[in-house]
């Protein structure tokens, strides 16, 4: 029961690397931009879960609703001033501002907040367990966080094949020029798939400082674990990035087990052996 | 008389980057025409489709649309005052359903006689295979949802660029027999085509570029087929 | 009508003065013992092991499109292999940086298996888990310290040499000679056949491979050349520390971070870009280094502003205005006619 129990914190810590993938998977399919400041940006919204919790001492998870509009705003402008002015058929503008943009965050962050650990409490919840079978107990927080990114995933599928912005979203991606000539502003479509990158952001940020302690150098490993998952699961799939997500939480769960320090390099592992033996992911969306 | 005209260029000079690709060009299309525009292999007449709707770099030029100027406007403001253009290739949104393309064209929603009821009426084909991928039609038929995709915006002015490229002949005839009806919806259209027979066939007026300049004008009939060539081929 | 004589010129005006300068420096940079304080040798030793590290990953993003977030990995690899050469194997501390270099290729070798079957922006990001993985293996080593690192003993500090100033001096030296060894074999690399491959690839990869430049095995090979250089880099960077531990290592802020932005700021695709950056950066973190993590936010800032409004650098914008080419890599048609020699300046 012991290893059951274990790969189910895999499989539910699996749900929050999908959230800090979906936002990065989201961009790369809509604009072929790899933000690299996109761990810092969970992170900054961390810290402005902070904000919001101690200026109206709101519940943390509550404080998602304030934290996503101001991230997704955020995130409109970031598009439409930065990195709209990036985008072109050279490779190296977008990473490098982003690079830069990431190295600007977190020394900003360290300058306000210093490098000392916080974590949001989200009292009684964090410890709340749910028994479902015996010697098998799973925790509410986890759970919360798993559904969730199911639920945000299972969302922005359906925009993306229902809705009208959805098939804007497509199209642009797929042809620029042409979408131009349907009427559509690339500008402002690339900052509405920014703010929406930025929006799950927010939820991944939030979550991010009610599990464990954050602090402003935490971005470029949680990067790492989205880009990991995205990866593992393949690319141009939104439900394939959460399969990544939960193979990474179960091979670093498991590595844990065996010895605490090997957590994150199982992890590592898993996901030199995916790109060794099944370069293209493990759910690849298969193109037209 | 020049108020009439739908569509009125004057002077227009082109470019790539530092090479010029138009010089100096002038033509006009007036309400309900069918106007053609023939040449051989890189005349310049994608480039004028791409000018028209802001997609290449202009100079000099005026460009009139239903009284307003076009030139120097980015391509989503011009496609707004109702002109659409039918890219060289087709150029279907990969990722998207036959259906999806034709509401992408018509996500404007301007008034007009065009609608994803009318064109499947147009194209009959189209309407059973609405929800398969874009790319798992044909040839022509890509070139039915193209056509129908620029439709959907219910333009005053279509720009077809490259009609009958890369389609089998019995499909060009079949696409060309469908105009009319376009034209008799109220659409005034530009056909760019290399191959002469079909587009002198359909147009009121036609144009003929060599080396991105206009080297003939005037109607089908008029136009004796020396003339033709010799403006074609410059010979 | 005969037709107009020419012959072929690789050195420009500039560039003989370069030259001449260059090789001043030269002499001047060996003689550094003799009229450079302690402190002085510090800066001077920093400033070059920059300038290399710069100009490979210039190499590396500039010529062959490879932006790579993870050469650290090899730094630290570097000073690791050091680490364990004097200590676990009592062998003559000078001697490991050749042999790190070694090293670092033949890793470099299969890392670049794995790492090229990403793309763009996502293989920079496989290089940092690399870096990443090579961090957490090094935390595993306990006899090299394990997490939290250790310190050169004694016994090996006094084999690099007896006296405070001898190992001053040999740490310097070494750090010029692998320097000076780096940039003249980038140098002499972009002047031959590879190097003509390299700037087609840069311009144009596709061009580029339709006209017979294997782009594979060029990228292959200059991933290996960075590796290789890279852990020589860092196993001088170690030496001089004396002290080594798996976050100082692996460090993205110091061995990747600065570099990029050197790079940037001076100019990317071009042999002087790196030279430029690295006084620039060493300008700045003269001015702005007590204002803590705001000297980052400006660094960053400055980086970002230049590729977004002057992409080629503060080189590139000053080379390109004035024609310039200190390092000569190109060939120009020089026409001899007794009007005047009509230079046309190639590449």
């Amino acid at each position: 029961m012991e290893w059951a129990n274990v790969i189910l914190q895999g499989i539910l810590v699996g749900g929050l690397y999908a959230l800090f993938a979906t936002g990065l998977s989201l961009i790369f399919g809509v604009m072929r931009l790899v933000n690299i400041a996109h761990g810092d940006l969970i992170v900054l919204a961390a810290y402005v879960a902070l904000l919001c919790v101690t200026q109206t001492s709101i519940h943390p998870l509550l404080a998602i609703f304030l934290v996503a509009p101001v991230m997704a705003v955020a995130g409109y402008g970031l598009q439409r001033i930065l990195f709209n002015r990036t985008l072109g058929a050279d490779l190296l503008p977008p990473l490098l501002v982003s690079f830069g943009l990431s190295v600007i965050i977190q020394n900003v962050l360290l300058q306000i907040f210093t490098a000392d650990s916080r974590k949001l409490s989200a009292g009684a919840i964090e410890t709340a367990t749910l028994p479902i079978a015996d010697g098998l107990a799973v925790g509410v927080l986890p759970l919360l966080m798993f559904v969730a990114a199911v639920a945000i995933i299972a969302a922005l599928q359906f925009m993306f094949y229902s809705l009208p912005i959805g098939r804007a979203l497509r199209a642009t991606s797929d042809d620029p020029e042409v979408a131009r000539l349907m009427g559509y502003d690339n500008r402002h479509l690339f900052g509405v798939a920014m703010a929406l990158s930025l929006a799950v952001v927010a939820v991944a940020g939030v979550f991010l400082a009610v599990r464990a302690n954050f602090d402003p150098a935490l971005g470029p490993s949680r990067l790492i674990y989205g880009f990991e998952a995205v990866i593992i699961g393949g690319l141009g799939n939104l439900w394939g990035t959460l399969a990544g997500g939960v193979i990474l939480g179960v091979a670093q769960a498991i590595g844990a087990k065996i010895d605490p320090g090997w957590q994150l390099l199982a992890g590592h592992l898993v996901f030199l052996a995916v790109l060794a033996f099944r370069p293209e992911g493990l759910f690849p969306k298969v193109d037209g | 008389m020049p108020e009439k005209r739908l569509l009125d260029i004057r002077n227009l000079d082109a470019f790539y980057g530092a090479f010029q690709a138009l010089f100096g060009i002038s033509l006009y299309a007036e309400r309900g025409e069918t106007l053609a525009i023939i040449g051989a292999n890189s005349a310049g007449k994608s480039t004028l489709m791409k000018a028209i709707v802001g997609l290449v770099t202009t100079r000099n030029a005026e460009i009139r649309f239903a009284g307003g100027e076009l030139a120097g406007r980015p391509t989503q403001q011009i496609v707004r005052e109702g002109i659409a253009l039918v890219p060289e290739g087709r150029r279907l949104f990969r990722s998207l359903s036959v259906e999806e393309n034709l509401l992408v064209g018509g996500h404007l929603h301007r008034p007009g006689p065009w609608s994803l009821a009318n064109v499947y009426d147009l194209f009959p084909v189209l309407r059973e295979k609405r929800h398969q991928p874009s790319t798992s039609l044909s040839g022509g038929q890509q070139q039915m949802v193209a056509i129908g995709r620029a439709l959907m915006a219910n333009p005053d002015l279509v720009l077809i660029d490259e009609l009958s490229l890369g389609l089998a002949p019995i499909v060009i005839r079949d696409i060309y027999a469908a105009l009319p009806r376009v034209t008799a919806a109220g659409t005034s259209a530009i056909i760019v085509e290399q191959d002469t027979s079909q587009a002198l066939a359909v147009a009121n007026r036609v144009y003929c570029l060599r080396g991105g300049r206009i080297t003939l004008e005037g109607t089908p009939a008029s136009l004796t087929r020396d003339a033709i060539s010799a403006a074609y081929f410059g010979v | 009508m005969s037709a107009p004589s020419f012959h072929i010129a690789r050195s420009t005006p500039e560039s003989r003065f370069a030259l001449v300068i260059g090789l001043l420096a030269l002499v001047a940079l060996v003689a550094g013992p003799y009229w450079i304080d302690r402190n002085g040798m510090r800066i001077v030793g920093e400033f070059l092991i920059y300038l290399s590290l710069a100009s490979m990953w210039n190499l590396l993003a500039g010529y062959a499109g490879l932006v790579s977030v993870g050469q650290q990995a090899y730094v630290g690899l570097g000073g690791y292999f050091l680490f364990a050469w004097a200590i676990l194997f009592g062998l003559p501390p000078l001697l490991a940086i050749p042999f790190a270099g070694v090293a670092g290729a033949i890793v470099a070798l299969p890392v670049s298996l794995l790492v090229f079957r990403l793309k763009g922006a996502y293989f920079a990001i496989g290089t940092w888990v690399v870096a990443e993985v090579f961090l957490l293996l090094a935390a595993q080593i306990s006899v090299l310290g394990g997490g939290s690192g250790i310190s050169l003993p004694i016994s090996v500090v006094r084999a690099i040499a007896e006296s405070r100033d001898g190992r001053d001096m040999a740490v310097y030296w070494s750090t010029l000679g692998v320097a000076v060894a780096i940039l003249i074999g980038i140098y002499l690399l972009l002047r031959t056949r590879w190097g003509l491959a390299l700037q087609a690839i840069r311009d144009g990869e596709l061009a580029a491979e339709t006209s017979g430049v294997s782009v594979a095995t060029a990228k292959r090979l200059l991933y290996v050349v960075a590796g290789a250089g890279g852990a020589m880099i860092g196993a001088l960077i170690f030496l001089a520390k004396l002290r080594i531990s798996p976050s100082a290592a692996f460090s993205v802020n110091d061995w990747t971070a600065f570099v990029i932005f050197i790079t940037v700021i001076g100019g990317i695709g071009r042999i002087e870009g790196p030279i430029v950056g690295t006084f620039v950066y060493f300008l700045l973190r003269g001015l702005l280094a007590d204002l803590g993590p705001t000297y980052l936010i400006i660094l960053g800032a400055v980086a970002v502003g230049v590729m977004l409004f002057a992409p080629k650098g503060l080189w590139g914008l000053v080379a390109d205005r004035f024609g310039w080419q200190l390092f000569p890599v190109g060939r120009r048609l020089v026409l001899d006619t007794s009007a005047s020699a009509a230079t046309s300046k190639g590449a």
